[in-house]
This record gives C-alpha cells, structure tokens and sequence, in this order.
C-alpha cells in the first residue's frame, strides 16, 4: 500500500477492482465501511463477478477477466479529453511535461526495439530526450507532440467507451457512469482510493494492470494524499515482509537488487543504480544505494566484508536469469533439479497445472518439506483416488517432514499490508516436535558449514564467513534477528557536520537509514527496516492508538517502513509551495523552515519548496512516471494483451498484428505453450480466486472453516448452466488442456454471460480451497487447470484467465 | 443460561409470579444487525460455535454460500444469502444473519408447555433452560421465525441465548464482538433504535427510498432488530416473515384449549376419584402376582 489500512476511511471514493476486499480482506474492510459511513464515501466494483465487495458497493459493473487495461486505458482517455486532471498536480509531479527521444515508437500494439526471437525488446529508444545541460527537456505547456502528455493523448486515443464495451464487456452506460464518479475526484478536495489484489497480478499484464490504475490516480491527484493511493491488499499476514526481505529470487533485502551474470565490477553494479538525478535540485534518494549495499554485507558477512574484497561482492550470485518458481519448475520438470526444499510452500496445490507439478516433484531425489500442516505436497506421491490420481510405485523421490511452528507458537514481526511491523507474542507452544523455521534453517546452516570447514568444496568462503553472532548458534532469537535487520553501529560514527562528536556509539542501535555509511562502520540487514529496533527500543512493539488529527494517523502504533512513515509520496498532498491541497486532510505541510504534520514527511526535511524538488524522490526525475522508460518488459505505457489463453484468439485494440494478441515480452516456455487450449475446444473464460471461509489449502484442515465451507463447488452463471444442462447443486466437469476438476455446481446470478465483440462469452468461477489432504470435503486441486505463464515483469501465474470447457457431470 | 432467577420475568408453563425487585435499569437490550454492512463473512458463526463449544457436522455443497445449510443444535446462527433483481435490472446480493429474534412477546414461551423450559430476562432475551425441555417441539410451532431445532440426541429445544451469559457479565455478545464492518452492534434497545435511524438516513441518501428497521409489532418487537435496505419487502431476506405473528396454534392452546385440557385432565382425576369412591381401590390379587412372576421368570 502507498497508503495505510485506517487511511481508507478518509476517501471519498473507493474503487475496488483487481480484488475483492470484503471477501479476502473482511477485517481491513471495515475501513471501506467506515468512509462510507462517516465520509458518505462511494463504493465501486469492477469484476468478472459480483463479489461479497459487490454486494455492498453503491456501483456495481462486471468485466471480463484480464481487460482491465482497455477499461482503465479508456478511463484515462476520457479524463485527458474532458481536462479531468489535477493539473497543477500533474503538471509539477508527473513526467507529463518530459519529452521523449524521436526513435520511440508504438504501432500495431509494439513498441520500437521489438525481437520476435527472443520474445524481448531493445529498450534503448524507450527514454527522455536529454538536453545539452544532462536534464531532461520539458514543456510545461504540454503543447509539444513529442512530450508524455501528447503520447499519453495519442496512445489511448483508441481506448473508446465502444471498444471498452466491445473488448471487457462492460455495458457501457455503466462505464460511463463509472468514468464520470471516478473523474469527480481530480478535484483537491475528493480523494480515491484504489484496493487490488490478486485480480491484477495474477495476469500475464499484471504488472501493467496495476500501472494503469496508478496512471488514473496520478492524472487525478490521487496519489500521497490522504484517502488516496494505490493500495495492493497482500494475501498472506507477513507476505508484504517476504518481498521487503528481499525473498524473491532477483532481490537482496529492502529491494535492492542482485547483480546479473554481466555485473563482475561491484563500482558498475553501484553505479548502475545509484542514478544521478535526471532534472535539476532532485534527489534521487537511490545515490545511496552504496550506503544501504555495503551496510546489509555488513550485517550478513560481518569482519570478513572488506573495503579490499569490496564487502564480499564476490559471495553475492550473479543471474544468468530470472529463477522464479515457474523457471524452477520448469528446471526441475527437465530433471534438472535433484533436490528442493519447501519452506511454508505447498507447490503442488499453488503453482499452476498440477500434471506438470506432480511429474517435476517426481523427478527430484529428495523433498524436502517445513510446514506445520500435511500439505499436497508432501504427500504428492499418495495415490488419492481421483483427486490426486498417481502410482506410488513409479515415484522415488525422498521426501522428509519437518514439522515447524505455525505464526502464532512462535515471537516476530509480521509486516502487513499497511507496511507496519507489528512485534507479536506466541500464543502457544508448538505441539510434538514441531521446530521454528529458525531452528531448522540454523541447524542446516551450521552442519553446512561444519561440512565444508572440514571437507571443503568450491569457493566455501559465503558460507564459512557469514556472521553468525547468535547467543544460540542453533537457534537464533527473533530479537536478535531484529536486531540485526533494524542495524546498528560498527564504529563511533562522528557527526558529519561536527567531527569532534560522536552520534552514534560502537554497538549502539541505528535510528534510520540516515544514519547508514558505505565505509563499513554501519550495519543493516534491511535498510528499508533501519529504525525498527532503534536506539529506544523496539518500536514495533508499541501500541498507542492515540490519532491527534483524528485522520487515522497513528503514528506511535508499531513501526511503518519506511522512517515510520504511513503515506508514501505525501509531499505531493501539498502544492508546490508546500501548502496542503486540501487542508481538511493535511498530513504534511512547510512551515518556512521545516517539513512536518500528522506524517513523516516524504522529503527532505528542511528542503524550501522554492528549489522546485520532486515529491517523487525515488525517481531520478523527482516526478512520477506515466512513461515507464525501461522499467516494464512490454513497454513504457500499458498496452492491452489478451490473456495466453483467449476466447477471442485475436486483440481488438492491434487487430493486425498477430505477434501482439498475448504479452509479446512475457516467457513461455516451449512444453507449456504446447499446452495452451483453444477456444474452439475450451470456450468458457475460468478465473480462480479464494472464498472468505477459508485461507489457501491451510485452512480445510480446520475443523471450524470446514463447517462453514465444506465442499468444492464451482459458480456458473444461470445460461452457461442451461446450455450445459446442470441444475443448480448439480455436479459439472471443468477441463482445460491440462487437466479436469469435478465439482458442485453452484448456479447463480452473480456471474453474467458477457457479449465480447458481439459473442456470448461465459464466466466460470473456481474457488481454489480444495485438496486431498485436510478434514473439509475431499476436492480436487483447482490448479490442474491453470495455465504456467507469468506475468512479463514478475513472473506471477495467470490464475485470473484461462479457458475452460464445462460440462455435466 | 447463566443470568439469575431473579433476572427472570416470564417462565413457560408457570403460574407463580416471578420475581419483581430487581429491574433492568439501563433498559432493554438489542442486537441491531444491519443488513446492508454485512458482507457475510461469517465471523459470528465461528464466534457463536466457539463460545457456545458448538461443533457442526462438516455438510456438503448445497449450491449455495449458506453452511451448514440450516441451522441445528449446533449451529444457532446463520448467514442465509439471497439474490435480488431490483426492477432495473441491478443485482443485490442479501445476506441475512438468522437467528433468534428474542421477541418481546415470545411464541415459543407461550407455547411451551415444561415449567421453567422458556424463560424471559428483564433485559428482554428468551433464554432456554434445556435441562427442562421435554422435547414436544411446541417452541418450534410456536416461533414465527422457525428458529428452534430439536437435537436428535438429546430430544431437547436449542437456539441463540443472545450470550446471556456474556450480556450478564457487561458483555457483548460473541458475534457482535467479532463483526468485522461493525454490521453487528450490540446496546440498549433505544440506543440500538437511534443508531439503525442514522444508519436508514444514509441509506436513503443512497437512494434506498424504502430503508427501515425491521422491529415487527406482530410479536411486541424483538431484541434482534434489523437494518434492511427494502424494509417494504423483509420476505426478499431469505422469506423473513413481513408481519410475524405466533401461530393460530398457540393461541388456541393458550386460550381454548388449554382451559379444555386442563377441564379433561380434572375430568379424568373425578373419574378416577368417583371410581374409587364408587368401587373402591385396585388391588391386586394372588393370582395377579403369580402370573406377573411367572412372565418375569420367563423373560430371564
């Protein structure tokens, strides 16, 4: 989230789509209950179904999976043609006003640097125009046909309330009656906020999905203000920590970003992302990227990360690509995997077509499995009848089963969706001999490294110098882990201004990132967590609900990433003269010599606003971006693909270009696009998504969830149901090309049949919660349907879109 | 179950007077469940089975979001879902938590004929004191909201207590604690009454012309109110009955027939009284005894 949980009660306008708050997320709804309540806020819904969301939004309007970009991209449109903008907003803090190099292009849904072979794009063209001072050029009038208002204007120009109708099949008076509620926020005085979730980024355009929504919020000013932003609603309690950690395969801790196969030089890798500002008086807060680098090597190879080995770079993978777990599965389905370890990860029931799942498991020597819970993947090899149909027999792998404590046996943080820390405290002992995955990672570390100290191996240096200054080699405490992550002083630190005083005594908690050094005197796990456990303590365990301003701004409850701070951006809730845009809400403002108000300010602290810097100070720009540059796979601003598996085999918005129907720059590998179904076999649109009774696969194994959700059904809207014959509690089969499910039908209202360019297109919705292990009704896995595709830039399975045939039972 | 006897004002088939000194001074109490801020999580069901120790059979699919499909001894709340087609064309999805309405004049009570089976707290809950029950089932012709179950266990009447026993100890009950949305919200009747009246006005402001509270008169009104959007049309909430009355059956059970059995059971008290009188007691003579040995003897 840009914004925080309470913050949703300060909208005036709530736009849920790419998610279904009410559903997934029943506790932090409250704060969308809340605005409407006591703000007389308005609750929009756009989804291929009308949800529990739906059910208490003031405006409902169904759209077909995986078209929310011609949706928002003609949102965008119709606030460009009717001067909807905050333009005093867009023209100061957007990239509006830049103008982009003549050799960029866009024609028949590519962009300019396209390679049909590799599936990628030459990026070079894809940039700002310099001028001879090393800025960027502008033209604040946004006249020039070359500056990002006028490419914006031209891209989306296509993007019609009649294409929007034909493409998603949304009526389009309601389209219209949306576009026009939306528009009315680009007013100072109405903020929107916009709740997504998995709905967006499970697509292979998710990433773009979510940019375009970000895209409508910059054009209205929605953006760092109170009530506004971009508020992703992250699925698991402690998930928004995983990503902050750096737990994905291309990521160090607090994103940084691990160095790729051609990045030897440590200096190049720094100076490839300690980015000079690009216009004048900016920022760029990255330039410190050396300060957070050198820190986190600090913390995780202590004495042995030297100025001379340039703080142990060397120990650091270099990528020859991406190994996100579709790559993985897709190594180890080759044979190429002997060995996998699944910490609190259930593969078999999470990762798209289980038949491919299920042979990859098979073809591993050992498996290895930490999860309090008997998961379908530590029994991949049982034959469960129907629902997990393969023969022991033939399947060697070794699997072991490492029970661990569940969140609530166990002290931690759990970071949420707000990107709060929340220090909490177990509530019972783990039953048996169920270990922390604390624990069970040290215990694998130290025999590791007794195994290479005593028999050695290549390059064993990362693992025999890492720090390991637990009280407990065996089992490190969650304090100390917070400890290290938060960071503290290697050396006295001298004040920079004053050398003869010290500001931070050897040994001795950092206060924030501020603080970090690149010489090696400081130490920090995650810089973006610097401050959590500060020199007074461990800020995340505080509770003080106390809200001075009364706009939910509770600054003293726990710990908010980063600096504490709870709007990200909220330098741009001001005008350029420092003054709030809407005084009612004000979290910051300039006083004539200092930033401050309910918020940490997202700026300089003491920066005049007459220097003309940036509120986006993590941008080299200093201002948003509509034009992503280089940053997207497919391109600088968000075209329409269809989903990989399309009921119209062709994309409306580039008709003629058949490279361009499915993301042209998202990978697919060759055996699973062998895989994809037609739609002349396969001519229902499937979606997957997950039901309030229940939490993943872990919850079936929950008496209670049971109860209130016992048995796998999938929903059909009432004509889909007649042309297929199956009364309602009846029972149908889903196939797709990659397998079936057999469930119980549950016909309703709440899905409509669409018309998609002038055919009927069916939705059919699958709640995912069922497998072959647990006390809930035995069900088959929803994902020996899916499609294995990812998203262009993060590689997330495309759960939301793929087809399907329906039949009776 | 767990409020005093002094906290009770009405008891089923009973003609002592209760006790009258203590009142209820901070007034009656009420659930206000409004209809139109549920999101039908089901929180309150899982709340109701874990404070009351309930524990439904895992069921099956019934193609629809209600589970378990009814309510039971185990299960004395229920998110009831139905979709609505509003004459434009839009789609409502109405989800109703049901339950225990706790009416002020309580059809169950009435018909009840277990002594001390059904009784009422001065806060205005209709509890069931199960230990009493017989199990005849005349709660559940009496309810006009269909409410109780008879446990094929125990032969005995369950319903929601309205946590009684949290209400008598300052607290909320579980499911209003547990609500996410706060469509849930627990206080004094009155308050209760101001609250849905804030609540209907933004509803109208949403163009609900027809919002209301659902607090029917049939049955003296209840101490579970609801909030609904189309308070003109309760029956669209899963058929919530739009004027609930006690059944035909109780009346005449309380009026007519009562009087009438009561007249039969003395009659045949007389008869016997007149037989004794008359013809003197039944004794048993010897061969009697013999032969009941004999077949006692038989059986072994």
């Amino acid at each position: 989230m840009t914004n925080h949980w309470v913050d949703i009660k300060n909208a005036d306008l709530v736009l849920i789509m790419g998610g279904n708050a009410a559903e997934a997320h029943p506790c932090g709804f409250k704060w969308v209950t809340e605005a409407k309540a006591h703000n007389k806020a308005k609750l929009i819904v756009v989804d291929p179904r009308f949800t529990r969301s739906a059910s208490v939004a003031d405006v409902y309007a169904p759209i077909r999976p995986g078209t929310d970009i011609v949706f928002l991209g003609g949102l965008i449109a119709y606030l460009l043609a009717n001067d909807k903008i905050q333009r005093e907003y867009v023209v100061n803090y957007t990239d509006l006003s830049f103008i982009v190099k003549d050799a960029f292009t866009f024609e028949q849904g590519l962009y300019s640097g396209y390679n049909a072979d590799k599936r990628s794009y030459d990026k070079s063209s894809w940039d700002y125009e310099l001028g001879d001072d090393g800025y960027v050029r502008t033209d604040p009038t946004l006249a020039d046909p070359r500056c990002v208002y006028s490419l914006l204007k031209q891209h989306y120009a296509r993007y019609t309330p009649d294409m929007v109708e034909r493409v998603c099949g949304t009526p389009k008076d309601k389209v219209l009656h949306i576009w026009e509620l939306i528009a009315s926020t680009a007013v100072p005085t109405r903020a929107m906020t916009i709740m997504y979730a998995l709905g967006w980024t499970q697509h292979s355009i998710g990433s773009q999905m979510i940019r375009t929504g970000a895209m409508v919020q910059l054009l209205l000013g929605n953006i760092g203000i109170a009530g506004g932003g971009m508020n992703a609603l992250r699925g698991h309690s402690n998930i928004q920590g995983l990503t902050d950690l750096g737990l994905m395969s291309n990521l160090l801790p607090g994103y940084m970003t691990l160095p790729n196969e051609a990045e030897q030089d440590y200096d190049k890798y720094i100076a490839a992302r300690a980015q000079k500002p690009l216009r004048p008086n900016q920022l760029s807060y990255w330039q410190n990227y050396g300060k957070f680098f050198v820190s986190f090597m600090k913390a995780w190879w202590g004495d042995a990360a030297t100025a001379e080995n340039h703080w142990g770079y060397d120990y650091l993978p270099k990528l020859d690509k991406p190994y996100d777990m579709l790559q993985t599965f897709e190594l180890m389905s080759q044979g190429k995997v002997n060995g996998y370890i699944c910490q609190g990860f259930n593969p078999l029931a999470a990762a798209p077509n289980k038949a491919k799942m299920d042979a990859s498991l098979a073809k591993l020597k050992f498996l290895v499995i930490m999860d309090p819970l008997a998961t379908e993947t530590s029994e991949f090899w049982r034959n469960a009848g129907v629902h997990n149909d393969v023969d022991p027999a033939k399947i060697q792998t070794e699997v072991f089963r490492l029970p661990t404590t569940c969140f609530a046996e166990e002290d931690g943080s759990l970071t949420n969706s707000s990107r709060w820390l929340q220090w909490h405290w177990k509530g019972a002992n783990p039953p048996g001999e169920a270990r922390s995955d604390l624990e069970i990672m040290a215990g694998l570390f130290t025999r590791l490294r007794k195994a290479y100290r005593e028999e050695g191996g290549a390059f064993p240096d990362p693992i025999l110098n890492l720090a390991w200054k637990y009280a407990h080699a065996d089992s490190p405490a969650p304090e100390e882990l917070a400890r290290e992550y938060s960071g503290s002083a290697l050396k006295d630190l001298a004040d920079p201004k004053d050398s003869t005083k010290v500001v931070r005594k050897a040994g001795e908690q950092l206060a924030g990132f501020a603080e970090l050094r690149d010489d090696g005197s400081t130490s920090s796990g995650c810089w973006i967590f610097c401050g959590a456990w500060g020199p007074t303590g461990n800020l995340m365990a505080r509770r003080d609900s106390s809200d001075p301003t009364g706009i939910g701004q509770t600054i003293n409850w726990a710990w908010s990433w980063p600096a504490n701070r709870r709007v990200l951006y909220n330098r741009a809730s001001c005008d350029p003269s420092g003054k709030p845009f809407n005084p009612e809400r004000k979290l910051v403002g300039w006083n004539g010599s200092a930033w401050g108000g309910a918020d940490i300010p997202d700026f300089k602290a003491d920066e005049n606003p007459a220097g003309g810097m940036g509120p986006f100070i993590m941008n080299p720009e200093g201002v948003a971006r509509f034009f992503a540059r280089g940053a997207m796979a497919e391109g600088p601003f968000p075209e329409h693909y269809e989903p990989f598996e399309t009921p119209l085999g062709r994309n409306l918005l580039n008709p003629d270009q058949p490279q361009a129907i499915s993301n042209p720059a998202a990978r697919v590998f060759k055996d699973d696009r062998e895989a994809f179904g037609k739609a002349e076999q396969f001519p229902h649109v499937a979606t997957t998504y997950r039901l309030t009774e229940h939490f993943h696969y872990w919850t079936k194994h929950v008496r209670l969830n049971a109860i209130l959700q016992p048995e796998q059904f999938v929903e059909i809207g009432e004509a889909l149901a007649k042309e297929v014959g199956v009364e309602n509690g009846g029972r149908v089969k889903v196939s797709s090309n990659r397998g079936h499910i057999v469930a119980v039908a549950m016909v309703t209202k709440r899905i409509k049949a669409l018309t998609i360019d002038g055919r009927t297109v069916h939705t059919v919705g699958i709640p995912i919660h069922w497998g072959f292990t647990g006390v809930a009704k035995a069900g088959f896995l929803a994902n020996s349907l899916t499609p294995v595709v990812g998203d262009g830039n993060s590689q997330t399975p495309e759960f939301k879109s793929f087809l399907v045939k329906v039949e009776k039972a | 179950m767990a409020l005093q006897s002094l906290d009770i004002v009405r008891r089923s088939a009973t003609t002592t007077p209760s006790p009258q000194a203590r009142e209820a001074h901070a007034g009656e109490v009420a659930k206000l469940i409004d209809v139109t801020k549920c999101i039908g999580c089901k929180a309150c069901q899982v709340a109701c089975m874990e404070w009351n120790d309930l524990r439904d059979e895992i069921g099956s699919c019934t193609g629809h979001y209600d589970n378990p499909a009814d309510l039971s001894e185990h299960s004395w709340t229920l998110m009831r879902f139905s979709e609505h087609e509003t004459a434009a064309g839009d789609l409502e999805w109405l989800i109703r938590k049901d339950g225990c309405m706790h009416c002020a004049d309580p059809g169950c009570l009435k018909a009840c004929p277990a002594p001390g089976a059904i009784v009422q707290y001065a806060n205005g809950i209709v509890d069931f004191h199960e230990e009493n029950c017989i199990g005849c089932g005349y709660c559940v012709t009496g309810c006009p909201f269909n409410v109780p179950r008879i446990s094929k266990r125990d032969h005995k009447a369950y319903k929601c207590t309205l946590c009684s026993d949290r209400v008598a100890v300052g607290l909320e009950p579980a499911c209003v604690k547990t609500c996410p949305t706060g469509a849930i919200v627990f206080g004094t009747k009155d308050d209760m009454k101001q609250h849905a009246a804030e609540r209907i006005e933004d509803l109208k402001s949403r163009g609900f012309e027809h919002a209301g509270l659902y607090d029917p008169a049939g049955v003296g009104g209840t101490h579970v109110m609801y909030v609904l959007h189309h308070a003109d049309q309760p029956q669209l909430y899963a058929n919530l009955p739009a004027e609930p009355k006690i059944s035909a059956m109780v009346g005449l059970w309380k009026g007519m027939s009562k009087p009438l059995a009561l007249l039969a059971i003395a009659a045949t008290a007389f008869a016997g009284f007149l037989h004794y009188i008359g013809i003197g007691p039944n004794e048993v003579d010897e061969d009697d005894e013999a032969a009941a040995r004999r077949e006692m003897e038989e059986t072994r």
